[in-house]
């Protein structure tokens, strides 16, 4: 359809939506994780200004480690935000939610331990070195993350019920691997991952986390993967009919999870250089689902914006940190996180901000609304 | 009422936001007839039915029913079932997991208190009046489809019903089922019941109907008898186009000719897929545009669908400029150069969140690979290029694709396939639902396509549309190629016989 092709009804002209600068940023999907996070710094700059404060001290070691809430804040999302990824391409891909990767965790964790004991649960020595008990976890927890995938692309099985599996056998699954025990490394290079390096201040989590953000950004720019999980997300049948593989996608992003609970998983058995089968990571999977809900992605799939998880990952933890730190006791801590999430849930359904759109291009001095022809 | 009438229909109208679905459409259905009601997409057969049935309120008209009277006042499905019209619909609608007296009862006993063993008598006395192959006690998942649909029409009919309404319950049925099926509405037309039988095949109209009902575009064309009424007329009625009428237009065209001993770009032979259509051939050359066509659900998608690996081929061979090829799925057929912009847009070609961008250059990009994006420079330079040259209306490059008209999202499909430069593109309906300008174009780009040596192969439900572009048609009847056009042969009088099944005027 060259210019000379004269087109007796045009289509009509499509509008730009201009507005305001409010307005344009209240629509923007990271605008939820950012003002929650800008809420949260302002009642803790009311409340306690102290909140901000960063020391540098020294551990028991005489080793020297930055400490505050700020640091605990960055420190505790590690795990959250490596989980957040992997649920954001889940999600994205397969138009639900693995809510396995609590149990996955756990599963990965006993892998660790058990490959770096042995059969002996006070080990002097490693029984392998702590690189070969990572990798050992990264290859069972991908398994467990392709047994989900084959359920939901092959088996076409809502995301949630397949998941629902692993959720309810893995904990007992990792218990198995260790002989129900519990084993203790006293080995301290191993405290190195979940806690800090000595000589280096900032606690080791919050350098994994980058490293993950910056893989999973260096994907996204020199692979296809964004485009191919919204495509799957958004429309299948197309999907298929542009050459993509839409099982294919959702399967490997749930292999991906997989890859992401190892990494999570590692960092938590390293924190404590034991583990807890039944009480490790737990409902870790409800806050990676509310990140992606807190980023703005639609939970059931299609478009998404990592940056906006990750941040909705550190929202949780702010929150979660701040609510300790005002003495709410960790039995309550469940209760007051819903009444926030449900004004932060609420203020980012499309409703509501389709009418908050509305009431600040209102408030916004007029500007006629520009055209294009 | 007219005299042994059970439902008369008179001046009923409906509109739609935009659409005016029925005007003025009157509809008498007899005691003891089995009347079609026929009609290509958007003729409004759905609508009627709709209102009929209570799932739509009507603007206008006036409904009588035998029994009740004055004007009959139905206001849900419900209300139409008192009253004594019952539907049975494409899909099944019952629950696999009970058993067919269930199936039968469910819902309709009064007291709370089940006496199970006269409900498996009655359905299995009613099974045999009907002459269903089924036991009352026997799961329904474990009964063919036929006989599912039969139980279902056994449901309908105990309800003390007088009007059957059969919305295409043939669809998913084969020829045994489809008898068996026959027979059964035979048996209830004999009973007085007056059936209205909705369906897409003309054979099975001739075989058991006693009066059409032709709907066009919401509009009432006629009432016949099916003697009076020959096939060839039927589609012609249908189509909206008088036999001798406009015959020959657009034969100077540029139309591309069919070279009988040149070398074909594209062939299959004896080629059936998973989609239920039978064994077909196929060829098409350099240079040349040629189309499926038919009524529809005739099967002209399928079989481009199966050329492009859209539906599974279960059988049949494929060649390329001579050489065999396997085309098992969409991306086999890409690489080979073949392009498809699928009939419904919706489902099939647009990804709707995603940006006008994305969507051009979707096709390409998954050519080109996983681990090689195209930069954002490239794909933006791409969009540019093709939103100028199709002059695609959107706000942005940026904008998701859902947000534009219907005819400039099948502008971006028409790109996305333009941008992988096909040697074989396939257009399933390009100008269903666009407006007349943008349907001028793409006719016109088809042919400038063919000029610069690519094939083309066309489907459109308009004739005319297909005449102006294609040298060859190939022409469809109820899942089956029936014949071949070309040359002199490329007439509307031509193409509606051989539609309907070559039965001359």
């Amino acid at each position: 359809m060259t210019t000379s092709t004269k087109t007796p009804i045009q289509a009509p002209p499509q509008r730009v939506k201009t507005g305001s600068l409010l307005s344009r940023l209240t629509r923007h999907q990271i605008f939820i994780p950012i003002a929650a996070l800008l809420i949260l710094v302002v009642f803790n700059l009311i409340a306690d200004p102290s909140f901000f404060t960063i020391s540098l001290d020294h551990n028991s070691a005489g080793n020297p480690v930055l400490s505050g809430y700020l640091i605990t804040i960055l420190d505790n999302a590690s795990e959250l935000v490596i989980l957040a990824i992997g649920m954001t391409l889940v999600t994205a891909a397969s138009g639900g939610q693995d809510i396995s990767v609590g149990a996955a965790i756990a599963i990965g964790g006993s892998v660790v331990l058990r490959v770096l004991c042995g059969t002996d649960s006070r080990p002097e020595v490693l029984h392998a070195p702590i690189i070969v008990a990572f990798l050992v976890c990264c290859l069972v927890s991908m398994l467990f993350g392709a047994f989900n995938g084959v359920l939901v692309a092959y088996f076409k099985i809502q995301p949630m019920v397949a998941t629902l599996i692993l959720f309810t056998a893995g904990r007992s699954i990792a218990a198995w691997i260790n002989n129900n025990e519990l084993p203790i490394i006293s080995d301290a290079t191993f405290g190195y991952f979940g806690n800090f390096i000595p000589g280096i201040p900032i606690p080791t989590p919050v350098f994994i986390a980058v490293v993950c953000m910056i893989v999973i950004a260096a994907v996204l720019k020199f692979t296809n993967l964004g485009l191919y999980t919204q495509s799957v997300g958004i429309n299948a049948h197309s999907s298929r009919l542009n050459g993509i593989d839409p099982a294919f996608i959702k399967f490997i992003t749930y292999v991906i999870m997989g890859l992401c609970v190892a990494v999570a998983g590692f960092i938590k058995v390293s924190r404590f250089s034991t583990i807890n089968y039944s009480v490790v990571a737990k409902d870790i999977e409800m806050d990676a689902i509310l990140a992606v809900a807190l980023g703005g992605s639609a939970l059931s799939g299609g478009k998404f914006n990592m940056t906006a998880s990750i941040l909705g990952a550190y929202v949780i933890q702010f929150l979660t940190t701040t609510l300790f730190k005002f003495n709410v006791v960790s039995s309550a801590l469940p209760a007051y996180k819903a009444v926030v999430v449900i004004l932060l849930v609420v203020l980012s359904a499309p409703v509501v901000r389709e009418r908050l759109g509305i009431l600040a291009r209102r408030f916004s001095p007029a500007k006629p609304a520009k055209e294009v022809g | 009422m007219q005299e042994g009438a059970v439902l008369e229909l008179r001046g009923i109208c409906k509109n739609f936001p935009g659409v005016r679905a029925l005007q003025n459409v009157d509809f008498t259905l007899r005691e003891g007839e089995i009347h079609a009601l026929m009609g290509e997409n958007g003729a409004g057969k759905s609508t009627l039915i709709k209102v009929l049935t209570g799932v739509y309120p009507k603007d206008e008209g006036t409904i009588y029913i035998r029994g009740y009277d004055g004007p009959a006042a139905i206001k849900s499905p419900q209300d139409a079932q008192e009253m004594g019209i019952s539907t049975v619909y494409q899909e099944i609608t019952l629950c696999p997991n009970l058993t067919v007296a269930e199936n039968m009862y469910i819902g309709r006993t009064k007291s709370s208190l089940t006496n199970w063993k006269k409900i498996n008598r009655d359905a299995g006395e009613l099974l045999d009046t009907l002459g269903i192959p089924a036991s009352p006690t026997q799961q329904l998942a474990s009964c063919s489809i036929a006989v599912q649909q039969m139980v279902a029409i056994a449901r309908a009919v105990d309800m003390e019903c007088k009007v059957l309404i059969l919305d295409e319950p043939t669809s998913s049925l084969d020829e045994q089922e489809v008898a068996k099926l026959f027979n059964l509405m035979i048996n209830l037309k004999s009973k007085g019941v007056g059936i209205v039988f909705v369906t897409h095949f003309l054979d099975q109209v001739y075989e058991v109907c006693d009066r059409i009902t032709v709907l066009r575009d919401g509009q009432l064309v006629g009432e016949y008898v099916i003697e009076d009424l020959p096939r060839v007329l039927l589609v012609s009625k249908m189509l909206g186009k008088e036999l001798d009428d406009l015959d020959g237009v657009g034969k100077a065209d540029a139309r591309v000719g069919y070279d009988a001993g040149g070398v074909s770009v594209m062939e299959a032979s004896q080629l059936v897929s998973t989609a239920g259509i039978k064994p077909f051939d196929f060829s098409i050359q350099k240079g040349e545009v040629n189309g499926f066509t038919g009524l529809l659900g005739s099967g002209r998608s399928e079989c481009v669908r199966a050329l492009f690996g859209a539906d599974r081929a279960i059988g049949g061979t494929l060649s390329m400029n001579g050489k065999k090829v396997r085309i098992s799925k969409p991306l086999d057929a890409m690489k080979h150069g073949i392009g498809y912009l699928p009939e419904d847009r919706k489902r099939d070609g647009i990804v709707g969140d995603l940006s006008v961008r994305d969507n051009i250059i979707l096709a390409l990009q998954v050519m080109k690979g996983f681990f090689r994006p195209f930069t954002r420079a490239q794909a933006e330079a791409f969009a540019d290029e093709y939103i100028k040259l199709l002059d695609i209306k959107t706000a942005s490059a940026d904008t998701p694709v859902k947000s534009l008209s219907g005819g400039n999202q099948q502008k971006v499909i028409l790109a996305r396939w333009l941008l992988t430069n096909p040697v074989f593109l396939i257009l399933d309906e390009p100008t269903r639902g666009i407006d007349i300008g943008t349907k001028l174009e793409i006719q016109k780009l088809v042919l400038k396509l063919a000029a610069q040596g690519k094939s083309v192969t066309f489907i459109s439900s308009e004739i005319d549309e297909m005449l102006r572009t294609c040298s060859r048609l190939i022409v469809m009847r109820d899942r089956k190629v029936v014949g071949e056009l070309t040359g002199d042969d490329l007439t509307q009088n031509k193409i509606m016989t051989t539609i309907a099944g070559g039965e001359n005027p």
